[in-house]
């Protein structure tokens, strides 16, 4: 049954949906029923931009494990990239 | 029971009807043809969406001689494919309480004010729908018979009520109006085999009048035949005693 279990980050980027690109102003997460993925309950990531409508969005269905895989490979890349003095601020970010 | 040298017809569309505060929604409509009477039933869809396995559902009861609405409790979260909008709800904590009840007694308003309607009304609801129904049944007194399945959240600790919802709907259980059959897996993990034990007592401590069905080899959501927790064996027992429950209150009452 539904968890109701998300939580909301408000973030800067673009997302693929199809063959367009589109500006991702939010990101989704939550631990409730996956869509596709054949669990009962996953870790849920819909990047999406709420002010074009339920459509802009890209969605991630992950199990526990590759949801911390991911947590933690992110967080690995973002350190070596600090770490080589190549990590941008989000003021550089170029909004479209 | 169906035999074959018999009529059999059926309509099916969308409609737009009157939700919560008199709000315009659409819905999903699916009735036996010929005159009636014919008892309805609401089906309230599950947190995923407004998706084919219900549309699939309200044919399914009128198929078995209900007029069935389903409304889309989503219909103010914008419109795209179910998943999207789905995504969209989850992603905001469900919908609010009050507003579903508003949109379900308005699906049983329109059910009661058709010609062809015989004056029983019954709801069905699997998951977040299940909870739903429940709520429905004990706040709304204008329903003849509950059907719950797998209704997770019936039971909620006080830290997980939201302003959407404020009261767990366990809590209104001396209320409720009408006959229920409940429908569960004991695999399940919302509702737990324990949850499930918690709401049993409560309608058992009330002296409601309801019949509990609880599978072995089964959990959340086993009727869905398009997810792999679909269970055959089960799924098909269930439907039956949920289909001897609507005759024995909605046809023979």
């Amino acid at each position: 049954m539904c968890t109701m279990i998300a939580h909301q980050a408000k973030i800067e980027g673009r997302g693929k949906s199809g063959q367009d690109w589109f500006e991702v102003r939010e990101a989704n997460v939550s631990y409730d029923h996956p869509y596709d993925l054949p669990l009962e309950h996953a870790l849920n990531i819909d990047f999406v931009n709420e002010a074009a409508g339920p459509g802009a969005r890209v969605a991630v269905e992950l199990s526990v494990e590759a949801a911390r895989k991911l947590v933690q490979t992110i967080e690995a890349v973002l350190a070596q990239a600090e770490q080589r003095g190549v990590l941008e601020d989000l003021p550089q970010a170029v909004s479209r | 029971m169906y035999q074959t040298n018999q009529y059999e017809g059926m309509i099916a569309e969308t409609i737009t009807m009157q939700g919560h505060k008199g709000e315009t929604i659409n819905a999903y409509i699916a009735r036996p043809l010929g005159s009636g009477p014919f008892p309805a039933m609401v089906t309230i869809h599950h947190a995923p969406g407004w998706d084919e396995w219900y549309r699939e559902c309200t044919r399914k009861f009128a198929h078995h001689g209900y007029v069935t609405i389903s409304p889309n409790l989503y219909f103010r979260d914008g419109h795209g494919t179910p998943e999207d909008v789905g995504a969209k709800v989850r992603a905001g904590g469900g919908i609010p309480d009050e507003q579903v009840l508003g949109d379900l007694d308005g699906a049983n308003k329109l059910l009661r004010s058709l010609p062809y309607v015989s004056g029983k009304v019954g709801v069905f609801g699997t998951c977040s729908g299940g909870r739903h129904g429940f709520l429905a049944a004990c706040r709304l007194k204008n329903f003849d018979a509950l059907v719950e399945c797998w209704g997770g959240r019936v039971v909620m600790p006080k830290e997980d009520l939201t302003p959407k919802q404020p009261v767990a709907p366990i809590d209104y259980t001396k209320d409720l109006s009408c006959p229920m059959i409940g429908i569960f897996g004991n695999d399940d993990k919302s509702p737990s085999p324990e949850q499930v034990n918690l709401h049993e007592a409560e309608l058992k401590k009330h002296g409601k009048n309801y019949e509990f069905h609880r599978y072995d080899g089964a959990g959340h959501g086993f009727f869905y035949y398009d997810r792999p927790a679909y269970r055959q064996e089960q799924a098909v027992d269930g439907w039956k005693k949920v289909l001897a429950f609507c005759e024995k209150n909605l046809k023979k009452a």
